[in-house]
């Protein structure tokens, strides 16, 4: 067999290989091509979009941690500030109680001791009073026996006109 | 006469493993006494196209699926089957046009007409199969990716990551940017060279990558594609090559121009020759056997046979293997030469 055959394009099997391929081109393009293609292209937009959507969310999460942790700061500074506060105004209240009571100590105190000066006072005026009544009582006593009888009462003249000359 | 014999053999056997299958054609002509078996009418019978698709048998006795002969002769188109020529044995008449079929399954016109031979052939039979094939893989994986949401399932599972593979590794970093308006067509290249790649290597089948008018085809193609996009910077290159001097343009001009059709010119005669010399390969390796036969015997069949079928084994894997990388290789250089001729240099 001539081997030039083998390198001898066939003019017949050059058309039908042309028919051939465009006829599949064109029917792979609108079958084949196009349609897996485009679910490639869709698939790949979507997965991104996922991750996109995964990202803002892993973010927002992110944020949100942010925050909780910010307000609970807060919530704490808060708290220490409202004890702080609170036990200020205890030792201000203790304070001005304990104040109050030392005045109103000292008031009741000064009151009473005014009291008793008065009490004393009134009681020594009393018993200078009975004490003076009591001489007096006596004394008129002591005079009417003194004077009972008429020697006595010239002997006590003349003593008193002694001392009153003596004075 | 047995020494004679063995060198014989080994003269064979290094001639056929060097593929020189001219000269193994030639060597047994040289010793026609010997009456060694000549494997290359087979493995020509093989590696063409025919008018039939033959199965087994000999001569008369050929088991063979006929095929429409379709002939156009004076503005006649003539139709009938292959098995009208009865294996070449009969001359078919129509009108006053009458139809022989010769050794190298070319139809001749008795009166010297020169007939279109537009026949269905066995290779022609072999890609309208490929078409069929890649129809039903390519459209229901097509149909398949429109219905359903989320990852790819069954057959589209498969094809889904070669197409990807074709466009992200091969298409998009050759072609560039504008890649998407070639894409449809590489492939379409790719997948079609691949399926008849594989197709080819089934027993029985046709070579159809292996022939030239196929390969010379796909490679016009190409041809047509890069020029036509080619853009002002192409075109400047090749008529107004930057950078020479004015005295070499006599002989830059014409390399340039002639380098339009050598890149083709290449990617057809790889194709062609990657597919031949590998269905060569394998049908002078099963020839080895019948060559032992003739030259030693039963027994020496029977001692080359077992090689002879590890090494089709070992030929066959790697046949697979060059069936990818030649479509993958065509559509590389295909890419590269549309992305050459639409490069944008400023």
């Amino acid at each position: 067999m001539d081997p030039m055959a083998l390198v001898t394009p066939a003019i017949g099997l050059m058309f039908w290989t042309c028919v051939v391929f465009i006829l599949l081109l064109l029917l792979l393009k609108k079958f084949a091509w196009k349609p897996i293609l485009n679910a490639v292209d869709e698939r790949n937009e979507s997965i991104d979009n996922a991750l996109k959507a995964a990202d803002k969310a892993r973010s927002e999460m992110a944020n949100l941690t942010a925050d909780n942790e910010r307000i609970l700061a807060e919530a704490r500074a808060e708290r220490d500030s409202l004890l702080k506060e609170a036990r200020d105004m205890k030792k201000s209240i203790v304070n001005e109680a304990k104040e109050q009571a030392n005045t109103e100590a000292d008031k009741i105190l000064t009151s009473a001791k005014e009291q008793i000066t008065n009490e004393k006072m009134k009681a020594i005026t009393e018993l200078k009073n009975t004490v003076a009544d009591l001489s007096i009582d006596m004394a008129t006593m002591v005079l009417k026996s003194e004077l009972k009888d008429a020697d006595k009462q010239k002997q006590l003249v003349s003593k008193a006109l002694k001392e009153a000359e003596l004075n | 006469m047995l020494n004679t014999r063995l060198k014989n053999i080994l003269i064979a056997l290094l001639l056929i493993t060097t593929s020189s299958t001219i000269k193994a054609e030639n060597h047994p002509k040289e010793n026609s006494s010997d009456e060694l078996y000549n494997p290359v009418p087979a493995i020509m019978h093989h590696i063409s196209d025919a008018h039939e698709w033959h199965l087994w048998g000999e001569g008369e006795n050929s088991v063979t699926i006929p095929l429409p002969v379709i002939l156009y002769t004076k503005g006649n188109l003539d139709v009938f089957m292959s098995s009208e020529f009865n294996h070449g044995y009969k001359k078919v008449k129509r009108g006053d046009r009458v139809y022989s079929i010769d050794s190298h399954s070319h139809i001749i016109e008795e009166s010297g007409l020169h007939p279109l031979d537009l026949s269905i052939t066995k290779n022609v039979a072999s890609m309208l199969l490929a078409l069929v094939v890649l129809l039903l893989l390519f459209a229901g994986a097509g149909r398949k990716s429109k219905n359903s949401k989320g990852s790819p399932k069954g057959i589209l599972s498969y094809i889904e990551p070669l197409v990807l593979f074709v466009r992200d590794d091969i298409v998009k970093p050759n072609v560039g940017s504008n890649y998407k308006k070639f894409l449809p067509y590489l492939l379409t290249l790719f997948f079609f060279i691949l399926i008849n790649n594989l197709l080819g290597l089934l027993p029985g089948s046709a070579n159809v990558t292996g022939n030239i008018a196929i390969t010379l085809v796909l490679s016009f193609v190409t041809l047509l594609v890069t020029n036509f996009s080619a853009n002002k910077s192409y075109w400047g290159h090749i008529f107004k090559p930057p950078g020479v001097p004015l005295a070499l343009m006599p002989i830059m001009i014409p390399i340039e121009i002639v380098g339009i059709f050598t890149k083709p010119f290449a990617l057809m005669i790889r194709l062609f020759a990657n597919i031949s010399a590998g269905h060569i390969i394998i049908l002078s390796l099963i020839s080895l056997i019948f060559m032992a036969q003739s030259g030693l015997g039963n027994g020496g069949a029977f001692g080359v046979a077992p090689v002879s079928v590890l090494f089709v084994l070992f030929m066959y894997l790697i046949e697979v293997l060059v069936a990818f990388l030649q479509a993958y290789i065509f559509t590389l250089l295909t890419s590269l030469f549309i992305g050459l001729a639409t490069v944008d240099h400023h």
